[in-house]
């Protein structure tokens, strides 16, 4: 119980139940807990809600257009008004679909990314748990993901809905292995698993000293959320939906809060992991979390309303043939470089982030000559046989 | 232990949010990868050419306007101009040069709309998308000032418009061909280097040259095979033979070229504007007046460049005020023929994409 | 380099994030419209209609009822028909403007309102009464005398149905140096205009 004594909502909530109320310490101790979680949940579903409504905002200053604008003071009560109608709208099941798998999937896809969450940092010396296998878990807790998406597109009795999540699973299993090896490299180079150790290992952001890591991370992280130049499984110009076709209602509301909730989990992931957490001049150390972790909103939304959507086996091409050698050639390099330097201080940081830079502009244009590109000719036409 | 597999056929609808109107392909996969195609038209029949054998020769102006909906100018032009060839009507100078402004403003009109949805199903979430419908509204609104409608225009008559443009349509008109080089600049910025776009489109769903002229296909299709045909150079009407402009020519045939074409013509479209402003004339602008046109019995057919391809309006006359027969040569359904072909070997995301190369507009196909 | 192309569209889209945004609100803002805009609400001169239907014969979809009594009644004298019911179908209309092309005496024009939807279909159907007791201001869509005087239907001053035709109000059917067509104004262009 020693870290959370630290915290100030557990402590007076605890306080309150032990001392005002007289309550058995087990149930003080449970709504001190209840308190901490909701606070942290609420307060993140609360900005996957703000997000919603700033990507549609800034996609359409992009667009040169105004986003939603007519509900509430620029438009910010549009995702309640977005919520009241799933809300309200009628929940259809399939009449074959496999009902269990049907609604547990929403659940499933949600439930996850709140696990995560118990690890992040979002101040100075504010969050749920310290784990000192942090990285760990939150690589084992994005993974349930595919899971979820399987469900729902098998679920659907949907042909194309199954093509959707076939497509994903696919997706997402593939970019586990250069995410998995780029977090690697980043715990080599701070040398703890933790979150908080990671901050605390970063004189300088890790964004400078490893370069490749950082790219490879909006990379992968962006094929494991789905996001566009990767989101072949909602491709709404093909398959209408993909895996949640079938959804209405607040399931679909589950699905669509999950995806955006994601996104800002990624992005707060990268604040802590790249970009030095919480720490910087002047403001409040929860401010400058979440101005980090905004800007990596706004570069998600910029780079969704520039480029088009890649293809399936180009996407996978790019994934084992690109990606996967980037990050080894990252992994090896900041291995060297932590033994050549165990505790590196300020000035060595330097150092490896010049070298880490010079490699990092060599090895993305030669490795692309080499790897990923997937020949541009169709496949031979003509129906595989049965196969005893 | 036996598997045992089987193709599946996936039905890409009439309703779907890509397929540019309502039209459906059957494709059997097996997986992601196409077998077979079978394309299935007739959900825009509005009995066309059956309506115009009721309407007389001017009222059947209106019909052609809602055939291609996308690029109404030219629809006119070709009937119009099927119309003059029945009777042996001379237009006008003056109304033949706005009937040129008029078509060439309409293809950078459907070449704008083909080149934002091409993007718009490659997904790039409705960006570039944006940014052409925000320069067709312009051009838009130069209709509007020169015909009072924005798409179904009805602006040609037989003999040449109907209307001279207003003053303020001139001043107008020069700022759109100040301005528009830029943007189409800006906009193929965005679009031809662009990686993922050439990843996914160079050498997808290329035709021959050979197989193109089999196919009878037309237009910039065509001269992305390599094949320099246009209707402009090899048969000119209107005052096609005073102006002079480049015809681009890909080579391979794919997705990539045919979207390159586009953006080209586009180019060579406003050079032709620019010299029909300079070269054009006071004057009158329609030959004659008559409400009742009244040809002598015959036939005629003049097939002329409209933006998807060769259009053309094969007319039989009796010698009536109304045509005995219309056929309309549809450039988009003969050029939706070679799908099979095209596609047969490639991927699900390549089906919906190399559809929309091809700039297929189903009122024009069903009519 | 690799990614080239990508970084040049991002700054393309940057570039135009900072453009203003090209919306118009509507309803609190309207788009400007061309004064020879083909809207709803025709406008028509009782008095400068002989009921001689026209415009109901070349309608391509016939939606245009004229119903006329042929015992006169009308100033004009000779030759002119009564018009009883002068019903438009707006709701298989067109616009095409070709019943404005095809009257002879300029009674007919078109108007200059894209905002006219009703509840039910019958309130479609616009009446001889609606038609007399509106506003007039006519779209200069194949009317180009008000063209050439740069009339816009928009400006908000309505014309009389003495400056809407061709010629002023003095014209008879049976004096065929005023009708309108003497001198063929119709295929002339508008002006000298470049």
């Amino acid at each position: 119980m020693a870290p959370l004594e630290d915290n100030r909502i557990f402590s007076g909530v605890y306080g309150f139940f032990q001392g005002t109320l007289s309550a058995p310490e087990w149930l003080a101790y449970f709504f001190g807990g209840f308190a901490v979680i909701m606070t942290v949940v609420n307060g993140f579903l609360l900005i996957g809600t703000i997000f919603t409504w700033m990507e549609r905002r800034v996609v359409g200053r992009f667009q040169s257009r105004l986003g939603p604008n007519r509900l509430g003071p620029f438009g910010i009560l549009q995702a309640i008004a977005d919520a009241i109608k799933l809300l309200f709208k009628e929940d259809i099941v399939p009449r074959r679909a496999d009902r269990l798998l049907f609604n547990a999937a929403p659940i499933v896809m949600l439930a996850p990314s709140l696990m995560a969450l118990a690890v992040v940092p979002f101040g100075a010396g504010s969050y749920v748990a310290d784990l000192n296998i942090g990285v760990l878990y939150v690589v084992a807790m994005s993974g349930v993901a595919s899971l979820a998406v399987l469900m729902a597109g098998y679920a659907s009795n949907n042909k194309l809905a199954l093509f959707g999540a076939m497509r994903a699973v696919a997706m997402l299993l593939s970019y586990e292995i250069p995410l998995v090896m780029t977090l690697l490299g980043i715990t080599v180079l701070a040398g703890s698993m933790s979150l908080v150790g990671i901050v605390g290992a970063q004189g300088i952001p890790f964004l400078l000293v490893a370069p490749l890591g950082a790219l490879i991370f909006l990379i992968a992280m962006s094929a494991e959320l789905n996001r566009p130049p990767f989101d072949v499984t909602e491709a709404e110009s093909e398959l209408v939906a993909g895996y949640i076709t079938e959804y209405s209602g607040m399931k679909f509301g589950i699905f669509y809060l999950a995806e955006f909730s994601n996104v800002v989990l990624a992005g707060a992931l990268f604040a802590v992991l790249f970009l030095d957490g919480w720490n910087g001049y002047f403001l409040p150390s929860h401010l400058w979390f979440l101005l980090k972790v905004f800007g990596f909103l706004f570069v998600a939304s910029w780079v969704r309303a520039t480029l088009p959507r890649m293809r399936i086996d180009q996407i996978l091409a790019l994934a084992w043939k690109y990606l996967f050698p980037l990050s080894l050639v990252n992994l090896l390099l900041l291995a060297a470089e932590t033994i050549a330097w165990p505790d590196p201080s300020t000035a060595e940081l330097w150092l490896m982030a010049a070298i880490n830079w010079v490699v990092a502009l060599a090895a993305v244009p030669l490795l692309a000559m080499v790897g990923a590109r997937t020949p541009a000719r169709p496949r031979r036409v003509g129906f595989p046989q049965e196969v005893r | 232990m036996t598997t045992h597999s089987e193709p599946t056929i996936v039905n890409i609808g009439p309703h779907h949010p890509s397929t540019h109107g309502v039209f459906r392909m059957r494709l059997t996969m097996d997986g992601e990868n196409i077998l077979d195609v079978e394309p299935v038209i007739g959900y825009l029949h509005r009995g066309s050419e059956k309506l115009a054998e009721e309407r007389n020769y001017t009222q059947v102006i209106t019909l052609t306007d809602r055939m291609d909906y996308v690029a109404s100018m030219t629809n006119n032009q070709a009937y119009v101009l099927s119309c003059e060839a029945l009777a042996g009507v001379t237009p006008t100078e003056r109304g033949m040069y706005l009937r040129v402004i008029g078509a060439e403003l309409q293809r950078i009109v459907s070449h704008l709309v083909a080149t934002g949805f091409f993007l718009q199903d490659l997904g790039a979430f409705a960006t570039p998308l944006m940014y052409s419908m925000r320069e067709r509204e312009r051009i838009l609104d130069l209709f509007e000032m020169l015909c009072g409608a924005r798409i179904t225009v009805s602006y040609m008559r037989i003999g040449g418009v109907f209307q001279d443009a207003p003053a303020e349509f001139w001043p107008a008109l020069r700022r759109i061909l100040d301005d528009f080089p830029a943007y189409i600049d800006e906009l193929e910025g965005l679009i031809t280097d662009n990686e993922i776009v050439t990843y996914r489109t160079k050498g997808v769903g290329a035709i021959s040259g050979a197989d193109a002229i089999n196919g009878s296909l037309t237009g910039p299709v065509l001269r992305a095979s390599g094949v320099s045909w246009d209707v402009r150079v090899a048969a000119p009407y209107d005052v096609y033979d005073r102006v002079t402009f480049d015809v681009p020519v890909g080579d391979t045939g794919d997705n990539y070229d045919r979207y390159l074409m586009r953006i080209r013509e586009i180019r060579e479209s406003l050079k032709i504007v620019e010299q029909c402003v300079a070269q054009i004339q006071p004057g009158p602008v329609r030959a004659t007046n008559a409400m009742l046109f009244r040809p002598p019995p015959g036939e005629s057919y003049v097939p002329i460049e409209a933006p998807k391809g060769e259009l053309g309006f094969y007319l039989v006359s009796d010698g009536t005020i109304a045509p005995y027969r219309m056929h309309v040569r549809a450039p988009s359904l003969i050029n939706l023929t070679l799908m099979k072909q095209m596609l047969v070997g490639w991927k699900l995301a390549d089906a919906i994409v190399s559809f929309g190369s091809l700039d297929v507009n189903m009122g024009e196909v069903d009519r | 380099m690799y990614g080239m192309g990508i970084v040049k569209g991002l700054l393309v889209t940057l570039k135009n994030a900072r453009r203003k945004p090209f919306t118009t609100q509507y309803p609190e803002q309207r788009l400007e419209q061309a004064a020879r805009f083909r809207g709803q609400e025709f406008t028509w001169y009782v008095d400068r209609c002989t009921g001689c239907a026209s415009c109901a014969k070349y309608c391509p979809l016939g939606i245009i009822r004229i119903e006329t009594d042929p015992n006169g009644g009308n100033e004009q004298d000779g030759g002119t028909y009564r018009v009883d019911t002068f019903d438009i179908d707006q709701a298989r209309c067109m616009y095409c403007g070709l019943c404005v092309e095809a009257c002879p005496y300029d009674a007919l024009h078109m108007g200059s309102n894209f905002e006219a939807s009703q509840a039910r279909r019958a309130d479609l159907v616009i009446t001889k009464e609606d038609l007399i007791g509106r506003e007039k201001h006519p779209s200069t869509w194949f009317r180009p005398q008000l063209s050439r005087e740069g009339y816009d239907p928009f400006s908000g001053q309505s014309k009389d149905w003495h400056e809407a035709g061709r010629e002023s109000g003095e014209w008879h059917p049976q004096r065929p140096e005023t009708l309108p067509g003497a001198g063929d104004t119709r295929a002339t262009s508008d002006g000298d205009y470049r």
